[in-house]
């Protein structure tokens, strides 16, 4: 402790005295003095100085912990394990959702179906990324093939939103097995690049195959969702997606909460956990690792036509690697793996900056000091790594020793 | 010896790496109900040798033969790891490769992965079958964990149990894929005497109550004398003796490459 604070002091006598003339010295040019300004000094002083003793504290406590307990039992790792606690939790969750429409106006609604948005797509890439440990830097892609299906389809023939919701999906899906060939052999680096060229592949043709997809200007004017031919106003339309994509969220949530309970998610798990002993135990590889490919995409592809329905407007520019960065930090932040941690990661990552909308010239710098403190500090993630408990019969057991 | 059906039956398994031959011509058999030992200094090629047979290699020259009871012969050369384990033919790890973010019976749970057969589909319906095959993998795999001793620690996760009982677990592992003959390399690594002891019980007990023969890697000499007939050794990449414990003692080359230390000791 005395040697935190000892170090502590030195670090901020040394940025006082590194900042000292940027801080401290001010030259008055009109009336040609120089100022002092001595406050902030001792401001810089006393900043650096919590910062830096804060941070060791931190340190020492992970440390702490480490030592004594495994870090995967902490309190909200155990709460989380609790079904009770967490269907009580849920049905809260989803009560808020169906009546914030009625409280909140169409801003908010916006913001809202857009976080909506990323929560489906950070869900889809847990798949891939979260449990069958594929690092997938090009996610956006299949978003964009959803979104251009939807576009395209549209566009061309008058098709409703309805029915291309699946076909999305089911183009997504393709994509990601067309994706998934090339690269089963291939592990982290060479994963990563990969995977990052084929979205600049896909947003390359979607800028210059200018027949087939307009190019930058991009394709205007998509049919929202229709609801019995009904005529709808900007309002009520903003709370009819959002209803949908509520409906899709949670259709999201069942379904991958599914599959990873199953035994087609335990190969995914162990895929990640280790290759050689996966298949070794009788997994296929190819197999698998297509099956979280296809199904990962498969939610981006849906989602991407929810999103073009919502904003009836799309062209290249939505679909960078910039969001594909995003889901993937949405997928890191919230917990490898846990359906209910990327949830959370998407709010945070898509609401916050919306509602500190003043910060938004350091919002790049908070995002990336988020990042790091997390990894320092948290590197499994908000919520991580929820056991699933079995029931076995003890039956034969109590026989034996009766 | 002879009339004993033959399982494994491995002729001339050469595998090179660039110029590097780590296995040299090497043939093996293990027949029913049989624990074999291979045996050998580091770097001999017995980790190699096991790859090749469980397909995590594609070996240079050679035939891996294996012969189910009451099926046709087929041969592993080239075939898929998983094809192999689905044929019958489990294996463990000389350094441990669990699932470690697992949970004890998950682990297990996965080695039932190629016996059972639900789907994507299926998987998202949990249509009644497969609600009934999702309780068997639970029951069977539970079942094992308490053959090997690690029931209790069915909720743990994988990597926080002691050394020791990830090796049991491992075991547990393999044998949820139903094998009929079971790899193990170096099983008692990092044991001490009371757990190496407990670990010559457990192999004795699958190998008469399972019908599961075995071929093990081992360094600890006591295990491997215990328990294994016959026992085969391996130098340099090549087969260098075979035989029963007694012959493999009394083996000069044995006596050279490997024991020499012991015997003199
Ligand atoms: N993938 C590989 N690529 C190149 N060389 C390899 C590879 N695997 C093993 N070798 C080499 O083959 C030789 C045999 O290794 P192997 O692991 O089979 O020995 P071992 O008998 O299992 O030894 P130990 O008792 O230490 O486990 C060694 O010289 C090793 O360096
Ligand atoms: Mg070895």
């Amino acid at each position: 402790m005395m040697k935190d604070f000892k170090q502590s002091i030195l670090v901020s006598i040394w940025f006082v005295f590194l900042t000292f003339p940027l801080m401290a010295v001010r030259v008055n040019t009109t009336e040609q003095v120089v100022e002092w300004r001595w406050m902030s000094m001792v401001w810089v002083a006393i900043a650096t100085f919590s910062l830096s003793y804060a941070w060791r504290y931190l340190l020492a406590r992970k440390q702490a912990k480490k030592n004594e307990e495994d870090i995967s039992h902490g309190k909200l790792q155990l709460l989380m394990e609790d079904m009770g606690f967490r269907y009580k939790a849920m049905g809260l969750l989803l009560l808020l959702a169906l009546i914030f429409p009625l409280v909140f106006d169409t801003y908010q609604n916006t913001i809202m179906i857009s976080a909506l948005i990323y929560v489906v797509l950070g869900l889809g890439l847990n798949i891939s990324v979260g449990l069958a440990g594929l690092l997938d830097l090009g996610y956006v892609a299949f978003f964009a093939v959803g979104a251009y299906s939807y576009a395209l389809l549209n566009h061309h023939f008058g098709i409703g939103f309805w029915s291309i919701l699946p076909v999305g999906g089911i183009f997504g899906c393709l994509f990601g097995v067309i994706l998934g060939f090339p690269i089963l052999r291939l592990r982290g680096d060479y994963l990563a690049i990969v995977t990052l060229g084929f979205g600049m592949i896909i947003k390359v043709v979607l800028e210059n195959w200018s027949d087939f997809t307009f190019g930058p200007s991009g394709i205007a004017n998509i049919d929202k969702p229709g609801l019995f031919g009904m005529d709808m106003n900007i309002d009520s339309s903003t709370t009819y997606i959002y209803y949908i994509m509520i409906a899709l969220v949670v259709f999201t949530i069942l379904i991958t909460n599914r599959l990873k309970n199953s035994r087609i998610g335990r190969a995914w798990i162990a895929l990640r956990e280790d290759e050689i002993a996966c298949v070794a135990m009788g997994i296929d590889m190819a197999r698998t690792k297509l099956s979280a490919y296809a199904l990962g995409a498969f939610w981006a592809g849906m989602v991407g036509v929810l999103f073009a329905a919502k904003t009836t407007f799309i062209n290249p520019a939505s679909f960078t690697f910039m969001e594909s960065a995003i889901i993937l930090s949405i997928v890191v932040l919230g917990g490898m793996g846990s359906i209910l941690g990327v949830i959370l990661g998407a709010f945070i990552l898509i609401l916050l900056p919306e509602y500190l909308r003043a910060f938004s010239e350091y919002r790049m710098l908070a995002f990336g000091a988020a990042m790091v403190l997390m990894m320092i500090f948290r590197p499994q993630g908000i919520i991580s790594n929820i056991r699933t408990k079995y029931e076995y019969k003890k039956l034969t057991e109590e026989t034996e020793h009766g | 010896m002879a009339e004993k059906h033959k399982l494994l039956e491995v002729k001339g398994l050469t595998m090179d790496f660039g110029g590097l031959r780590a296995v040299d011509s090497v043939s093996l058999e293990v027949h029913e109900g049989e624990i074999a030992a291979l045996i050998g200094p580091n770097g001999a090629g017995k980790t190699t040798f096991f790859n090749c047979v469980t397909g995590i290699y594609n070996p240079t020259k050679g035939d891996i033969l294996l012969h189910p009871k009451g099926l046709p012969t087929r041969r592993l050369n080239g075939l898929k790891p998983n094809k192999v384990t689905e044929m019958g033919l489990a294996r463990t790890f000389q350094n441990i490769r669990l699932f470690s973010d697992m949970t004890v019976l998950e682990n297990v749970m996965i080695g039932r992965h190629c016996r059972t057969s639900a789907g994507i589909f299926r998987s998202i319906i949990r249509d009644k079958g497969v609600r009934k095959e999702e309780q068997e993998i639970v029951e069977t795999s539970y079942q094992l964990l308490k053959k090997v001793g690690l029931a209790e620690s069915a909720n743990e996760f994988a990597k926080n149990l002691p050394y020791g009982a990830q090796r049991r677990l491992e075991i547990a592992r393999a044998m949820a894929t139903e094998p009929f003959l079971l790899l193990l390399d170096e099983p008692a690594a990092g044991m001490n005497p009371q757990e190496t002891g407990d670990l010559d019980q457990l192999i004795c007990k699958i190998s008469e109550e399972e019908q599961i023969a075995i071929l093990l890697i081992e360094h600890d000499m006591k295990l491997v004398m215990n328990i294994s007939n016959p026992i085969y050794v391996m130098e340099y990449g090549k087969k260098i003796a075979e035989g029963s414990p007694q012959q493999i003692k009394d083996h000069p080359k044995v006596i050279e490459a490997y024991l020499g230390e012991e015997t003199d000791a």
